[in-house]
């Protein structure tokens, strides 16, 4: 229902509408495939699952080809539809959606690489409930946000960005049990070091989820809410 | 005279604006018009505008042909007057003063409210001439070289003056389309307007012209307060500072231009602006 | 049938269209040839007509003279000092005849004499005056005197290859004296300039057109004086400031029907108004001029108001944006700008007015009127009434006079086109 307001399909010209939809179902599918990169590699990591890391790893280069391309279809409408209001938002907002998602992307493959890298008898990383928890969090944000992309469902959108924090804390939670592992057993440093990295990545993948959520808002609203106060988002949003 | 069929779509009721969204007040207003109706015979074509043309800027009038910008722009300055069926009902003021006052006469208006055509339309007569002729009938030059001089400057702040300056005695409509625009720009600042009211002026220009006449545009707005009615979307975004939506005789949007191109809050400017139907 | 159909469905569209365009471009060949045709037809007749005026008109530009050996003896002239002579006395149709008599000492009965003294001109004696009151000194001497010959002589030797041949008006004695007259080689063939310099005569080889070339210049100028700044006035008036409404909606009409109203009704308008009511001068060049210029102005109007009309809006949106009144947009600008068609327009109007004669049959301008008018109040005549007037004539030079009128006519129109066009070239450069 959310996603009527824009109108896509409602210019004069249908060539337009083909245009914009394709780049949008581009967009969708690199969102997919991105999720199924980050799903993946949060599943090798757990599973200390080494094929599955390798395919995460080798996996960004359909990730980066399509990016490439959505980029260049959006220079192109630019160059000759001269889009404005919304559809310039549209625009816009998937340049810098596909980069967070890159982005996404490669933290994924940072997943994969720590697997790989982590010894394989010792499921180190499946000692981590709290691993897990975070990535779990941070899957299903990631999925609600492309949800909410393909919605334009700005409510749930605001949602993710508030519920960033949460996501943060978690992270907080685990690099704290993580140095106390560290300081009880320095045997343990070096993985425990690679957790921590692969934390890392996950936390940065709710950044980014957050960041295009923010964009979600800026496409459907028209307003700028980065680096705004979250109580600043829901007033300008409400007004 | 002028063309009645542009003014055939008139106010429809089919489609309510109850008020114009956004800001039609400006801080600083040369002109300011409130409720402004205009009837050509029984037909309403402008229903109840009010709008604010803010000092040393430029505001673009958009909207679909026949919406009637065209002829709010010819109301600035009573170009109407001469459409014998043409009614303008409402308050049009100049820096506070009524323009359509009774006792004032539309030629002192004018002096103050220039004018450029969407069609260049130089005099058939040589360059200087075409520039000196404004001075000339209002007597703003005692002598000879005053003339000269307001020719010169008119044409050095149009931009043509380069261009045309060992051929000033050549006429006026042999020079190349752009060149007659910027030729009628500045015919139109050799009276020293206040105000400049420009009818699509690049509409029949190619986009080099074009470029070249926005450009001045943006020149001229230091020194003059200037709406601009244009088709083109790109433009109005380029030149503007402020954009008014018409839409079946009614204002139904102003803003700013950075916002009505990015976020117009209604959907009517929103459709309009990005092609989709209404 | 079903096979064409069929044929036809089977080609591609681009024979189909070869096919109709054989078709069309016979049709539009067709159609060049016909107008052709009809210019070629239009222009063979005009040419007919010309080459026939002209070879009419050629004998009128000429004029055969006798050289007669005229003897002032003073007994003959009834004078005796040159003192009279400069009073224009003397007798000196008596003078004329005693030196042709003398000339020709063989004729003797009355009847000869008389048939021998109609060889001359009537004009004669006043050129043997003329010429004594040049030269006085030359009374009661023996001198030679060009005078004319009558205008049957005149026509008798343009006439015939040899003088001496029979011809009709020409007796058997006159034709005799002709001849000897040309074999003492006593007669000249010279430029008719009194075509050019007299009025109207009732004798042939004295008639000329300037009265009527100056009474027609005359009535053109007092027509254009009024017409062109009335109608163009009017037209300038009527679209661009008068309001559109039933009024001049009316008015309209009625300029369009004046245009469509017999000639003669101005003229008796002019009768009836002009001369009985405000009682101008009859014949007048003035009261012509104003009956030519009601007939004009309609013609005038209508092209201007159409010439007016084609002005581009644009240019009256700019002058009016600049702050210019309607006065200084319609005169500094719309009029220039239609000046060419106004002028178009007029030139037909005085073209029409030129070879009009209906309405100045009303007021009187049909007279013969030898003397050449010197001002719009003299009475005048026209060309197109001269000409009327001539063909109407029973002497047979007159024939060859109409010719060279009409001839002059044609000039007259030309020359006040070539003028218009010069004008109209004018403004259009300066445009």
């Amino acid at each position: 229902m959310m996603e009527n307001d824009l109108h896509l399909t409602q210019h004069i010209s249908k060539r337009f509408n083909e245009e914009l939809e394709e780049v949008r179902s581009q967009v969708l599918k690199m969102g997919g495939l991105v999720e199924q990169q980050v799903n993946d590699g949060l599943e090798a990591l757990m599973q200390s699952d080494f094929t599955l890391a390798k395919k995460v790893v080798n996996g960004d280069v359909e990730v980066n080809s399509l990016e490439v391309n959505i980029d260049e279809s959006c220079t192109q409408i630019i160059a000759r539809r001269q889009p404005a209001a919304s559809d310039l938002r549209l625009m816009v907002s998937i340049i810098k959606t596909i980069t967070d998602l890159e982005r996404i992307g490669d933290e994924a493959v940072k997943l994969g690489k720590n697997t790989l890298k982590l010894p394989e008898e010792s499921k180190v990383a499946r000692q981590y409930v709290e691993l897990k928890h975070l990535g779990e969090h941070v899957l299903k944000t990631l999925n609600n946000a492309l949800t909410a992309y393909a919605r334009l469902d700005v409510q749930a959108a605001i949602e993710i960005i508030d519920n960033d924090k949460a996501i943060d804390e978690e992270f907080d939670a685990i690099s704290r049990l993580l140095i106390t592992r560290m300081m009880e057993d320095p045997r343990e440093i070096k993985n425990s070091l690679r957790i921590s990295w692969c934390a890392r990545a996950l936390e940065r993948i709710g950044d980014h989820t957050k960041n295009i959520c923010e964009y979600i808002v800026y496409l459907v609203k028209g307003k700028d809410v980065r680096h705004t106060s979250l109580e600043e988002v829901k007033r300008q949003i409400q007004e | 005279m002028i063309d009645l069929s542009s003014s055939e779509s008139l106010v429809s009721d089919d489609i309510k604006i109850n008020k114009t969204v956004g800001n039609i007040y400006a801080d600083d207003a040369k002109m300011s018009m409130r409720n402004v109706n205009v009837f050509y015979g029984e037909k309403q074509a402008i229903k109840d505008v009010s709008l604010d043309l803010a000092k040393n800027q430029v505001t673009a009038l958009i909207g679909p042909s026949g919406c009637g910008k065209s002829t709010f722009l010819r109301c600035l300055n009573r170009m109407n007057d001469t459409i014998p069926i043409c009614r303008v009902e409402g308050e049009l003021k100049l820096d506070g003063d009524d323009i359509y006052a009774k006792g004032l006469d539309p030629v002192l208006l004018r002096a103050r409210v220039g004018m450029v055509f969407q069609k260049p339309n130089p005099f058939p007569k040589s360059i200087y001439d075409n520039v000196a002729y404004g001075p000339k009938i209002h007597g703003l030059a005692t002598n000879k070289a005053e003339l000269d001089e307001i020719v010169v400057t008119s044409l050095q702040r149009a931009g043509l003056f380069n261009e045309v300056k060992d051929r000033l005695d050549s006429a006026g409509t042999g020079l190349s389309g752009g060149q007659q625009q910027r030729l009628c720009i500045a015919r139109t600042i050799a009276v020293s307007p206040e105000v400049i009211l420009m009818d699509e002026p690049a509409s029949a220009l190619d986009p080099i012209a074009t470029a070249v006449i926005e450009e001045l545009i943006d020149e001229l707005k230091e020194k003059y307060t200037i709406a601009i009615v244009t088709h083109s979307m790109q433009q109005a975004a380029r030149v503007s500072q402020t954009t008014a939506y018409f839409h079946m005789g009614q204002l139904v949007e102003v803003g700013e231009t950075d916002q009505i191109f990015t976020n117009p809050s209604h959907e009517l400017t929103e459709n309009y602006i990005t092609g989709r139907f209404g | 049938m079903t096979k064409q159909t069929q044929t036809s469905a089977e080609l591609t569209t681009t024979e189909k269209v070869a096919f109709s365009l054989k078709k069309r471009h016979r049709k539009e060949k067709r159609f060049q040839w016909m107008g052709r045709l009809a210019i070629g037809f239009g222009f063979m007749l005009v040419l007919i007509l010309l080459t026939d005026i002209f070879i009419k008109a050629m004998p009128a530009f000429h004029q055969h003279w006798v050289k007669l050996e005229i003897d002032y003896r003073k007994d003959w002239m009834k004078i005796d000092s040159s003192e009279s002579v400069l009073a224009g006395e003397g007798s000196y149709r008596t003078t004329l005849k005693k030196s042709i008599y003398q000339m020709f000492p063989e004729v003797k009965d009355r009847k000869q004499k008389r048939s021998l003294f109609a060889l001359f001109s009537t004009n004669a004696e006043f050129t043997i005056k003329n010429y004594l009151m040049e030269n006085p000194k030359v009374l009661g001497k023996k001198v030679d005197v060009f005078v004319r010959l009558d205008d049957d002589i005149d026509t008798y030797l343009k006439s015939v290859n040899m003088p001496g041949e029979e011809f009709s008006r020409v007796n058997q004695a006159q034709a005799g004296w002709v001849l000897e007259l040309f074999e003492l080689k006593r007669i000249e063939k010279r430029w008719n300039t009194s075509f050019f310099l007299n009025g109207d005569s009732r004798d042939p080889e004295l008639a000329g057109v300037k009265g009527a070339l100056t009474g027609t210049l005359l009535t053109m100028l007092v027509t254009l004086l009024l017409s062109f700044p009335l109608g163009v006035a009017a037209a300038l008036y009527l679209e661009e400031f008068a309001p559109k409404n039933r009024w001049t909606d009316l008015i309209e009409v009625n300029i369009n029907n004046l245009a469509a109203v017999p000639s003669i009704i101005f003229g008796l308008l002019g009768l009836a108004v002009i001369i009985n009511m405000f009682g101008l001068p009859r014949s007048a060049p003035l009261v012509g001029g104003i009956v030519l210029t009601l007939m004009t102005l309609p013609t005038i109007i209508i092209a201007s108001r159409a010439s007016i009309k084609a002005v581009p809006p644009s240019i009256r949106e700019a002058a009016l944006g600049l702050g210019a009144s309607r006065m200084q947009t319609a005169f500094g600008h719309v009029l220039p700008i239609a000046m060419p068609g106004i002028l178009t327009g007029t030139i037909i109007g005085m073209a029409q007015a030129l070879g009009e004669t209906a309405p100045l049959l009303m007021i009187g301008m049909v007279a013969f009127i030898v003397d050449i008018p010197g001002g719009i109040t003299d009475p005048a005549t026209v060309l197109p009434v001269q000409i009327y007037l001539w063909a109407d004539s029973p002497e047979r030079a007159f024939l060859a006079k109409t010719s060279a009128a009409i001839l002059v006519l044609l000039s007259f129109l030309l020359v006040m086109n070539s003028i218009a066009a010069f004008l109209r070239k004018k403004f259009e450069k300066s445009l």
